[in-house]
């Protein structure tokens, strides 16, 4: 089980490994089901965009897969291995980038570090931040507190918290959902730039399919809730794409099937009305 | 920084001029509402008594206090972190503090008698640990799920939690609660005074000035105790400053 996946002779290591998952929430009105027969394979150092209707259980994928929950059914294996619990090879993003008030932004970015690096110093501790901060064009900003940014800035600091303990998996749950368009493009390609710059697996959940096409390697289609996977897409564009690949015919075509895949998930097939 | 100082001394100032000018139109004699220009007299006439028992009222609420502190954010912890002890003591809380305080007083000084001094800091700490105990546990409780995923999908403690992430959050709140907490605190402490007198505190010092008919030695004490609820105040204050500085936005 898990580990290394034979597929047509090659082998891929499938750093990311969901299997045949399901899951119940107790609710007062009895089982919610809420996961039912997921699966998911995502190969080291790609790049996963779950999309799926709302409430269908996307953030509950987060969570298991950060070692927050236990599944009822199934296993999740990162590495091959069982994920039992939390580990310190994760990194996470929300929505809302739950940046510490109290904290400068610098400060902030350090966190993880406190937790998982114990040992290191702090001049490296800054020296790590600080090219983190960098990378997303932070420079100067340092010393604010969250509360004197902007929203795509609070989502940049976000970004580099998530990355600054060189995570295995980075999990983000609709971290750019709250952004504007145009903030949020700008977003997506510091993504590009970071995943050029550092070595990550990364499962996304949007609720954009423009985004899952631009960032993933691959885009996954949940079902409604209960969830299972129904529709799995690879992305077969070039690595270092640019917002203009948004706007050729081929992606035109990808986006169509992938909204198409969106309505049956919703229940709503083109015209069943 | 004048403005800071000079506009709540020119409304002292005022206040006092309007107090002093209502008890002169009127033409009430001390006994009836003492003014403003009967207190200096007052004061320096018992100047010991009011250094000695003041010193008494306050520290006996400072230490019912700090006992409040201590207890109402354990207390605080354990409603705020477990869903099972909040059912349970809210109830229990929410009627301790609904019995008016004065009702304990008797009791108390029959439970421990001759205490006065633990009798005192008991009733300022009674008096005062509610609101520090809710809004601590209120605080933690609405602790947004991710505030605590963030650290703990990196396998970190509860305790780590709490000190990096709970505790810190929580202090614009508990300093807004200690502010209330301080002023209850010194009702505490001259409800005891008064109604259970043994010539200690500040609240002895008016019941003998009633006893005595001596009406600007009462009205002498009131401002005393003014005072010091102000000074304790604005000891809340300074510490909110320098612990939880952060919460404060800049004007504008």
């Amino acid at each position: 089980m898990g580990g290394p996946d034979r597929t047509g002779g090659i082998e891929i290591e499938n750093l990311i490994e969901i299997k045949g998952v399901k899951h119940a929430y107790a609710t007062a009105s009895g089982p919610l089901p809420v996961l039912d027969g997921l699966d998911v394979a995502v190969p080291k150092g790609t790049f996963a965009a779950v999309v799926g209707p709302s409430g269908c259980g996307k953030s509950t994928l987060t969570r298991l897969v950060a070692g927050l929950m236990k599944p009822d059914e199934g296993q999740v294996y990162l590495h091959g291995e069982l994920v039992k619990g939390p580990r310190k090879t994760v990194g996470m993003a929300f929505q809302n980038p739950v940046l510490l008030e109290w904290r400068t932004i610098l400060e902030n970015v350090i966190l993880p570090l406190e937790i998982v690096a114990t040992r290191m110093s702090r001049a490296d501790r800054v020296a790590r931040a600080m090219d983190l901060l960098d990378m997303v064009g932070l420079t100067g900003f340092e010393n604010k507190r969250p509360s004197e940014l902007s929203g795509g800035m609070r989502q940049r600091a976000s970004l580099c918290r998530s990355l600054v303990h060189k995570p295995e998996v980075l999990i983000m749950d609709e971290p750019f959902g709250a952004l504007d368009a145009f903030t949020r493009e700008d977003l997506w390609q510091t993504m590009r730039d970071l995943r050029r710059a550092e070595p990550f697996t990364t499962v996304l959940i949007t609720h954009d399919l423009r985004e899952s096409v631009f960032l993933g390697d691959q885009v996954i289609v949940l079902s409604g809730r209960p969830a299972r996977t129904q529709y799995v897409m690879p992305v077969d564009l070039p690595e270092d794409r640019t917002l203009d690949v948004l706007y050729t015919p081929k992606v035109a075509d990808m986006l169509h099937i992938l909204r198409d895949q969106i309505k049956i998930a919703q229940g709503r097939h083109e015209g069943a009305h | 920084m004048f403005n800071k100082v000079a506009v709540p001394v020119m409304s002292i100032l005022v206040f006092l001029g309007l107090w002093e000018l209502l008890v002169w139109a009127n033409g009430w004699p001390n006994y009836k509402m003492a003014s403003p220009s009967d207190l200096p007299p007052a004061f320096w006439q018992y100047r010991d008594l009011f250094l000695i028992m003041g010193w008494q009222t306050l520290w006996r609420t400072v230490v019912g206090l700090l006992l409040a502190v201590v207890f109402g954010t354990l207390l605080g912890m354990i409603i705020g972190f477990s869903r099972v002890a909040r059912d349970a003591l809210y109830p229990l809380l929410v009627g301790f503090n609904a019995v008016p305080k004065a009702t304990l007083v008797p009791v108390i000084a029959l439970l421990f008698i001759g205490q006065h001094d633990f009798n005192t800091v008991l009733m300022a700490f009674m008096i005062s640990f509610f609101p520090i105990a809710v809004s601590v546990g209120i605080g933690l409780s609405t602790l947004e799920p991710e505030y605590r995923d963030i650290l703990r999908a990196l396998g970190a403690s509860n305790f780590t939690i709490f000190r990096k992430i709970a505790l810190p959050k929580t202090l614009p709140e508990f300093f807004g609660a200690l502010k209330v907490a301080a002023t209850l605190a010194f009702i505490g402490t001259n409800l005891v005074e008064i109604v259970s007198p043994h010539g200690r505190g500040l609240g002895a010092l008016f019941k003998s000035g009633e006893t005595n008919g001596n009406y600007p030695l009462m009205f002498a004490v009131l401002i005393a105790l003014a005072v010091l609820g102000i000074v304790l105040y604005y000891a809340v204050v300074f510490l909110e400053k320098i612990f939880a500085g952060w919460a404060e936005r800049a004007p504008g």
